[in-house]
């Protein structure tokens, strides 16, 4: 029995999960992957069975704690934003090496065109240098499917399975024809070969070639895959590779009816054979990808040489970005052979009233009291410097605040003014959030206490995960704890609360300790104000 | 059938909601639907828009190409005029008149509004009034709902039920206040569509 459901891309991997006998999902959040979790937290079939759902410190505990299960033979996912896999690269490449025991998807979520981040790396690269296999959903419905396919997959061939996910996927609902009664969840069983779990280099050295020769399995399953497909249209003269949601786009753009040959790839390795031939029966190859150019550096190779291949390399695609229809429309009426009835519209432009609409910290967000708190303490000073961190607070770089100096990523606040400090630099004034602090911040102040640099590290709590709207943060009630457990000096860790009638005394408590030379913490406080109407009106109900 | 509407507003005025009425409908009518949004950062304030294309044949991108919209369907005049690349050229501009001014270089008023005046398929006018004059201040998005929904081959009926089932749980007040918002936006277009 099938049910028709309307879902998200993320929402649609967490059922398929769930559905497929999921026993634990654990993640950070992150847009655009926030929602899979939260799915998992409030599906009632989940919570029955008590799938494990709390939100992790960071992406790296997620993906060691997602691995402990699949070692005890249970079904299992971590998911994270894509940068967040840089975050836990090193359980995620060493996960190759153990292999996987329960089945294990480690989903990525990329963000191509930076909606809501700092760069635009391709998950599938991780893949290919981990030789973990990687599966690419072109739509909500390959989602779901591919939940249960990828954990049959890892159970198989006893390894992780990446599935990248892309924000345009992510955050598009469609409706989705979905299993009525869940798959119960695996039983416990451990491992068959313990040796291959210690990654001691005598055992990584068998295993190492293990994987090496496993991959060759993989390049099979990935052209036999019900998600991979030769799609003979009848014109040769050129040929089409198009992966994830940019199979989606070529097909809006011929109506369903592409005249060429087309390769779907959703599953990597890439599939060789079906690549082969396609190259062999075509004149030339457009390659269609979303994210930076996987594929098309793979078929191009450094030499160059054969058949003409058309992308985001050679420039006949855009190469940066979001990849839209537009995109590729644009391509394909410069390059597509003559009569294949591929034309640009006409567009009407937009108005020069239309101007730049950014972005804001929300009207009574205690951001904005610390900020302006902290530049009035800093107009004394000879050149401060403001290092910034990953959250709400980065929008202080903007008007009318121009308050941060950086913004790099998780935790690089605290260990960015370190480093200055021990450049010279004062004031060195760190600002991070209390969600951003337990994930990557609290090692870095270890390093600051050791030394009892000159910093002053403004602990902007709001009490919750603000920017990705409002998950618990876990550090809430227990960040002045952890300061003086890392060995702060309990003199100069003050906290205040965030408010407009605090004002005068947070100025002056920013210039006290910015005049402290030694490490100094300080917790302003204040609930964010989304959460804080969110929970004003669940508590008038 | 098929409709590919772009909604617009800025982060935080509730255009999603209307997706959600809408995606509700298109599932219980058996239609296709593939509906974009926009999280994370953007949506603190900045220009948000998603795209949502019905549809009686399957539907393959998330996105709508250029010159491909039916309708622009947004909460705010200058957000309206963002997106009308997008437009086919038959399509309609159905838009709320009262700006959200949370920038300082905003356009002038008079102008932006001669500039929609100018468009010959446009539905425009202050729904933010039309909803403090139901005692709805907050309903705004139920007005342009209802604004844009001639223009939407889907039953009002069953417009209606959707809208129903999402504000149930907030009670028969809020249930009511959002249908009024939403038939008297109905009722505008309806009027504007017969004085042509």
């Amino acid at each position: 029995m099938k049910t028709k459901r309307l879902l998200l891309g993320d929402e649609a991997f967490a059922l398929g999960a769930i559905n497929a006998g999921l026993s634990g999902a654990y993640a950070y959040p992150g847009t655009p992957s926030t929602e899979i979790m939260e799915f998992v937290q409030s599906d009632p079939v989940a919570q029955e069975r008590g799938v494990h759902s709390h939100w992790s410190s960071n992406e790296k505990t997620a993906m060691e704690e997602a691995l402990g299960m699949s070692f005890c033979g249970k079904r299992t996912f971590t998911s994270m934003k894509h940068v967040g896999l840089n975050v836990a690269a090193d359980p995620f490449v060493n996960s190759a090496m153990t292999g996987a025991n329960g089945g294990f998807i480690v989903v990525a979520a990329d963000d191509p065109g930076m909606h809501s981040s700092q760069n635009e790396q391709d998950s599938r690269f991780y893949a290919d240098f981990a030789m973990i296999p990687a599966l690419e959903p072109s739509d909500q419905q390959e989602a779901y499917d591919m939940a249960a396919y990828g954990f049959e997959m890892s159970e198989k061939y006893r390894i992780p399975v990446l599935l990248r996910f892309v924000t345009r996927l992510s955050h598009s609902r469609s409706v989705v024809e979905t299993d009525s009664v869940p798959s119960e969840e695996n039983a416990n069983s451990y491992p068959e070969n313990r040796s291959q779990w210690v990654l001691m280099p005598a055992m990584s050295r068998i295993r190492n070639r293990r994987l090496i020769a496993d991959h060759e399995e993989f390049v099979k399953s990935s052209d036999s895959s019900p998600f991979n497909r030769y799609e003979d249209g009848g014109d040769h003269r050129l040929g089409i590779v198009a992966s994830g949601i940019a199979y989606n786009y070529l097909q809006e753009i011929f109506g369903g009816k592409v005249p060429f040959t087309v390769v779907k790839i959703s599953q990597y390795p890439l599939p060789v054979n079906m690549i082969r031939r396609l190259y062999d029966s075509c004149e030339s190859v457009l390659v269609l990808e979303e994210g930076q150019p996987y594929i098309e550096s793979r078929l191009r190779g450094i030499l160059d040489v054969g058949k003409k291949i058309y992308g985001r390399l050679s420039g006949d695609v855009v190469r940066d970005g979001e990849l839209t229809p537009d995109h590729v429309r644009d391509t394909l009426a410069n390059i597509a052979p003559v009569n294949s009835g591929i034309e640009s519209p006409l567009c009407r432009k937009v108005s020069e009233k239309v101007v730049c609409r950014p972005p804001a910290l929300c009207q009574g967000c205690s951001h904005r009291d610390v900020y302006k708190a902290l530049n009035e303490a800093l107009e004394s000073y000879t050149d401060p410097k403001v290092f910034g961190d990953i959250g709400c607070y980065t929008l202080g770089f903007l008007k009318p605040y121009c308050a941060i100096d950086t913004c790099v990523d998780m935790g690089a606040s605290i260990t960015m003014a370190k480093g200055a400090a021990d450049a010279g630099q004062h004031p060195a004034v760190a600002v991070i959030g209390d969600s951003t602090f337990t994930h990557s911040g609290m090692t870095g102040l270890l390093d600051a206490v050791n030394e009892n640099s000159p910093v002053t590290v403004i602990i902007s709590d709001n009490l919750t995960t603000g920017m990705t709207g409002g998950q618990d943060s876990q550090g809430t009630g227990k960040i002045e704890d952890i300061c003086l457990g890392l060995g702060v000096d309990p003199r100069h860790l003050r906290t205040i609360d965030a408010l407009p009638k605090n004002h005068e005394e947070m100025v002056r408590l920013f210039r006290e300790e910015i005049d402290h030379q030694g490490v100094s913490v300080i917790v302003s406080r204040r609930e964010c104000i989304q959460t804080a109407r969110r929970n004003a009106s669940l508590n008038k109900r | 059938m098929k409709t590919d509407i772009i909604l617009a507003g800025v982060g935080g005025q509730g255009i999603l909601t209307i997706a959600t009425i809408l995606g509700a409908s298109a599932l219980k009518e058996n239609l296709y639907l593939k509906q974009s949004e926009v999280h994370g950062m953007s949506q603190r304030g900045g220009d948000v828009q998603s795209n949502l294309r019905i549809s009686s044949s399957p539907i393959y991108s998330d996105l709508i190409p250029a010159g491909g919209a039916d309708i622009i369907v947004s909460l705010e005049p200058m957000e309206a005029l963002r997106y009308v690349p997008f437009l086919s050229e038959s399509g309609w501009i159905v838009t709320n008149t009262s700006p959200f001014v949370n920038i300082d270089n905003y356009p002038d008023v008079e102008g932006l509004e001669k500039e929609l005046d100018e468009w010959g398929n446009i539905v425009a006018f202050d729904m933010d009034a039309v909803a403090r004059g139901l005692m709805s201040p907050r309903s705004s998005n139920m007005v342009l709902l209802g604004a844009a929904s001639p223009f939407i081959e889907m039953r009002q009926e069953e417009i209606e039920g959707s809208i129903e089932s999402l504000f149930r749980k907030k009670g028969d007040k809020t249930v009511d206040m959002n249908m009024a918002a939403f038939r008297a936006g109905r009722r505008h277009t309806e009027d504007l569509l017969e004085s042509r």
